[in-house]
């Protein structure tokens, strides 16, 4: 018995040493990538044979110092996730709260609208919406591109979990305090919530930073490109733009992953959003 | 000039004091999801079908009836049917059965280091797909030097040309979206199994139960509502696809070897700025995806109430 134990003990603890090494392989593979020549890099790909004395900074130096529109482009993306997080988690968190702690006519029948927005797939309201870009010419601007994510069903549908939980007897004492109902909301229940606005704020700003097929049809010129948009347009069939590919790579996805490091809780419960029961 | 003053303070208040009645509160709250509700998601639900009714060319919009839905049955859509479904089958199987046993591993007392391995196991889901797709197109590069063919020669097999087949192809957008999701499934299933009261193991024991009894009979039935859930989702997301393939090939892939149904809505709604053609195409995959999900509840008998 105790051998067998020490048996699974190995199998388990290998097996997991292994997918995990698989799974991180990609990005380690980007990373020592980036310091290769990028033309050996269009001719041989992420190879295991590296040869350690052609590593240099040639690809970061191109690209800080010749690629000023990666640098618009990073800017256009910081700019879109700083505002979409602050907008949605705004508007997203006022409904999501007063579908929690308010009785009102019709509030049953919103909260279905937000279980139907959840469910139906955004290609399918992809052309009419771009259609009504046209129409509003809003085409090739922030405000197209940031729109679709300000209220967001799933973040609704968070706070209000969230603010179920809250308790009730705050807001009455509250209230005898002749605290109005927008006081009770910014100044007491707000800060309690935080937790789930930093979950949400992950799960919008990481949407929006990687968000790509929306942007791709409402965005029109290379200054409006956002970094998604950007990278996918230098992978053409006769694209010899590694330098930027690789280098800019690295640098949309390492902070995301640093940030991960620092507030890894509320990543797993903004990206695991979905799985909050009802 | 006083009485006036005084007049407009008593409206402000008036309007203050209805503003802050707790039978108007809530709608002000709820205001900014039933305008955007309204504007972008009833609005273009509702106009996606009466363009899939209609020719639209600038400044001139033609009712054509089923026109649009008689073309769309065609060669180029059943083989973006065909690559979806393939997709979607492959990508739920992979991303329900791995990412349970890689949870049941993590749960288990005998792992050490649990933080790190989950960690490591999420990290991919951070990445944009676009960022993916630079890596797997490195990684699997023509190149015989390239890792995934270096791989296939250590074990003798010849260089594979992965953009270029039709099985690679589809290998690769299995592999670029199992790569990506499989940590965050571990940890729905992870939560999952926490939930599992453990005393339920140790009398199974008890009882001489073996680990395969043990996770058919106890492990599965508690496991079932999040393998409902995460299959759900990995379902409609498989015939969402878009990106996995628009890494690899942009819009045109060698013989439609990786074109998808949004693709191809993509292609004819978009490129060939045929909207009323595009906008059906979209209706057929909503119908689609809404016959498949209720299959695949009512097969797993998530509609019985005992069971959620």
């Amino acid at each position: 018995m105790y051998k067998n134990l020490k048996v699974y003990k190995w199998i388990i603890n290998l097996s997991l040493t292994i997918v995990c090494l698989i799974a991180l392989f990609p990005l380690i593979s980007l990373i020592i990538s980036s310091f290769r020549p990028s033309s050996e890099l269009i001719r041989r790909g992420i190879t295991f044979n590296v040869n350690i004395s052609e590593f240099s900074l040639s690809n970061y130096n191109y690209i800080f110092v010749q690629a000023p529109e990666y640098w618009q482009w990073y800017m256009n993306s910081l700019i879109i996730s700083g505002l979409t997080i602050v907008l949605s988690l705004f508007f997203s968190s006022i409904v999501g709260y007063a579908l929690a702690v308010y009785n009102f006519k019709g509030r049953n029948l919103i909260f279905l609208f937000v279980l139907f927005i959840i469910m139906v797939p955004f290609e399918i309201l992809m052309l009419p919406l771009y259609q009504l870009m046209v129409d509003l010419q809003l085409i090739n601007t922030y405000t197209s591109i940031m729109l679709p994510l300000i209220v967001a069903p799933i973040a609704v549908f968070f706070f209000r979990q969230y603010a179920l939980g809250l308790p009730k007897e705050l807001m009455d004492a509250a209230r005898i305090d002749g605290c109005t109902e927008y006081g009770i909301f910014f100044r007491i229940m707000m800060p309690l919530m935080l937790p789930s606005f930093a979950a949400m704020a992950i799960l919008q700003g990481l949407t929006s930073w990687n968000n790509f097929l929306w942007p791709l049809l409402v965005v029109r010129s290379n200054d409006m490109f956002t970094l998604p948009i950007g990278l996918a347009s230098l992978l053409t069939p006769y694209g010899n733009n590694y330098d930027i590919l690789i280098a800019g790579s690295v640098m949309t996805v390492i902070p995301i992953v640093i940030l991960f490091i620092f507030f890894q809780r509320y990543f797993v419960a903004g990206l695991t959003t979905g799985g909050v029961k009802g | 000039m006083s009485a006036t003053s005084a007049t407009s303070k008593n409206k402000q208040n008036k309007l203050m004091k209805f503003l802050n009645s707790k039978k108007v509160v809530p709608y002000v709250f709820v205001s900014p999801f039933i305008l955007s509700f309204l504007v972008l998601t009833l609005y273009p639900t509702i106009q996606a079908f009466i363009m899939s009714f209609q020719r639209i060319l600038p400044g001139q919009v033609t009712f054509v009836g089923m026109s649009n839905y008689d073309r769309i049955f065609n060669p180029t859509f059943y083989k973006a049917l065909q690559n979806t479904t393939v997709y979607m089958i492959l990508t739920v199987f992979i991303l329900v059965t791995v990412p349970i046993l890689l949870a049941i591993f993590l749960d288990s007392k005998l792992t050490k280091f649990k933080t790190i391995f989950r960690s490591a196991l999420f990290i991919p889901s951070l990445t944009s797909v676009i960022v993916a797709g630079v890596i797997f197109r490195l990684v699997f590069a023509e190149s015989d030097t390239a890792v995934a063919n270096q791989v296939l020669g250590f074990f003798g097999v010849d260089a594979v040309n992965w953009r270029y087949n039709s099985w690679s192809a589809m290998f690769l957008m299995v592999t670029l979206a199992s790569w990506r999701w499989m940590g965050v499934n571990v940890l729905y299933f992870l939560a999952g199994l926490q939930n599992i009261p453990k005393e339920l193991y140790e009398s199974a024991e008890i009882d001489g139960a073996n680990v395969f009894q043990k996770f058919k009979n106890i492990t599965l039935p508690f496991l079932k509502p999040i393998i409902i859930f995460v299959s759900t989702i990995s379902i409609i997301a498989g015939f969402r696809m878009f990106e996995e393939s628009y890494v690899f090939w942009e819009t045109s892939s060698p013989g439609n070897i990786g074109l998808t149904l949004v693709g191809y809505l993509y292609q004819q709604g978009i490129q060939q700025n045929d909207m009323g053609f595009g906008a059906a195409i979209g209706v057929v995959i909503l119908i689609i995806i809404f016959v498949v999900s209720l299959i695949q509840l009512l097969l797993t008998g998530a509609f019985k109430r005992s069971d959620m």
